[in-house]
């Protein structure tokens, strides 16, 4: 073909640009969605409970994923400090993951268990309180504003339609176990489950 | 994977790359006949020559498609192909945590006497253990170890579950669990104020808490099991000395009935899961050699 004929048909050139670039696509991506490494969820792996479901929402509203990332490379740098690597079966039930491609914060992706439950109510009041370098932010309205649980049996709905587990009793329980906790509680509760579930030594 | 997906990548992958080896041969001759080798059109006296690729940038993509093929047979890029290097991200992990390992090993295992007190006097291994705490103890504790509000201070010999090499290995190596339970509903708020202040008095004014009788009975009956008769305190149960003026959670009237009313629940997180016995002597040798 010539590239004359290419270049004066442009509706040509769209449909063959699209097939160069399609090829990427094609290879890398969409025998992801057919692989069992990353469709199927890790042993043991859970969807998050009500409480953690509003503190993930919380963490994403305040930007948290903006400078904490939650993906660990293999990388021995990584992994002696954040723990074992992450693998893609723990974000089976993410919609969306977190993963992030940014820390100006460390990776949190294994930060559960960590640190005790009042060490994340102090430091996310005012991080300077315990961790006098910190340069993040205080959320301190988070110990004021409570949940009221109005949309968190909703929520677990849409996430269901999109392949998350949750039973009808999840969901129906869901407004009873979020109602009158604190929006800290609701993000201490996310927190303290991240990565739990792989543990290694170093 | 499938076989079915692995053939897929590797039509898709290996169908392209002929694919731009072909556009790139066919492309490559500009036709002959031309005299003047210019495209043919005109816009405003303005042509456009038909010359041939530069050498360098058509050598260059052979190169890379030459660069591409190889890499295809050494890596595993081609669906189930696992390449003849057999390379993997977790093999190269693997292979660089075994040989930190190792050194790791090899360096801690050159120290004289592998006791907490012993390391605590190897230069070089209180040095790793500085690092190792930067790393897993900072964050609470600081990073100078002088802890904070409820983080206790490492370095002024003042221990809240003993301060014997034994005793800081454990702490870190189980971890510790503070219950100060709450008083403030039991007790009432007048009685709680009586026995903060009688608390506060404790060793820094001691005439004066001894002239507070009704808070002195309170403390006998209700904190002396823990605390101590004269606030000593009590490393088994964790419980602070209160006639020092070491404060874990600040020593004002204010914080002393909070701690007080509200109880308190400091946790230690044990670290037996997450480092290696090795690494958790190095930090105990470091915390100990702090405060010595």
């Amino acid at each position: 073909m010539k590239h004359e004929v290419v270049e004066k048909n442009i509706g040509l050139m769209i449909i063959l640009i699209i097939v160069a670039i399609s090829f990427g696509f094609l290879v890398e991506i969409v025998p992801l969605f057919f692989l069992k490494t990353t469709t199927e969820p890790i042993k043991g792996l859970k969807p998050l409970p009500a409480l953690a479901l509003e503190g993930r929402d919380i963490y994403i509203r305040e930007g948290c994923n903006v400078c904490h990332s939650q993906m660990i490379r293999p990388f021995r740098s990584e992994t002696e400090r954040y723990g074992h690597y992450s693998v893609a079966g723990e974000h089976i039930y993410e919609h969306p993951f977190l993963w992030g491609s940014k820390r100006t914060g460390p990776d949190l992706a294994r930060v559960g268990q960590r640190y005790s439950d009042e060490w994340h109510r102090a430091h996310l009041t005012n991080p300077r309180d315990v961790v006098p370098e910190s340069n993040m932010p205080g959320f301190p309205w988070l110990n004021e504003n409570v949940l009221t649980g109005e949309l968190t049996g909703q929520k677990m709905k849409s996430l269901r339609r999109v392949g998350v587990p949750y039973t009808d009793d999840d969901i129906n329980n869901a407004k009873a176990a979020v109602e009158g906790k604190t929006e800290m509680d609701a993000m201490v509760a996310y927190l303290q489950q991240l990565g739990t579930l792989i543990q290694t030594k170093r | 994977m499938s076989n079915f997906w692995s053939l897929w990548i590797i039509v898709i992958t290996v169908g392209s790359l002929i694919g731009l080896l072909w556009l790139l041969l066919a492309n490559r001759k500009i036709d002959s006949t031309k005299a003047d080798q210019k495209t043919g059109h005109e816009y405003d006296g303005i042509e456009e020559y038909d010359n041939p690729l530069p050498a360098w940038w058509m050598n260059m993509f052979l190169l890379s498609i030459v660069f591409a093929a190889i890499y295809l047979i050494a890596y595993p890029g081609l669906g189930n192909f696992k390449g003849l290097l057999g390379w993997t991200q977790e093999k190269q992990w693997q292979a660089e945590v075994t040989k930190a390992d190792a050194q790791f090993l090899a360096m801690y295992n050159s120290f004289p006497e592998l006791t907490v007190a012993g390391l605590a006097g190897e230069e070089q291994a209180v040095k790793m253990g500085k690092r190792l705490f930067a790393n897993n103890c900072a964050i609470c504790h600081g990073s100078d170890a002088g802890g904070s509000k409820g983080y206790p201070n490492l370095t002024n010999g003042v221990w809240l579950y003993g301060g014997s090499p034994e005793q800081i290995y454990t702490s870190i190596n189980d971890g510790r669990r503070g219950a100060m339970p709450p008083w403030g509903e039991s007790l009432g708020e007048e009685n709680v104020k009586l026995v903060s202040n009688y608390v506060r008095d404790l060793g820094a004014n001691q005439a004066q808490a001894d002239a507070n009788t009704q808070g002195k009975t309170i403390y006998a009956t209700y904190c002396a099991a823990c605390h101590g008769g004269s606030g000593e305190g009590n490393i088994y149960l964790g419980a602070p000395n209160l006639a020092d003026d070491v404060w874990l959670y600040g020593g004002s009237d204010a914080e002393i009935f909070e701690s007080i009313s509200l109880g308190r629940s400091g946790e230690m997180p044990a670290h037996k899961d997450l480092l290696s016995p090795e690494k958790v002597n190095l930090l105990a040798a470091y915390v100990y050699s702090l405060s010595k």
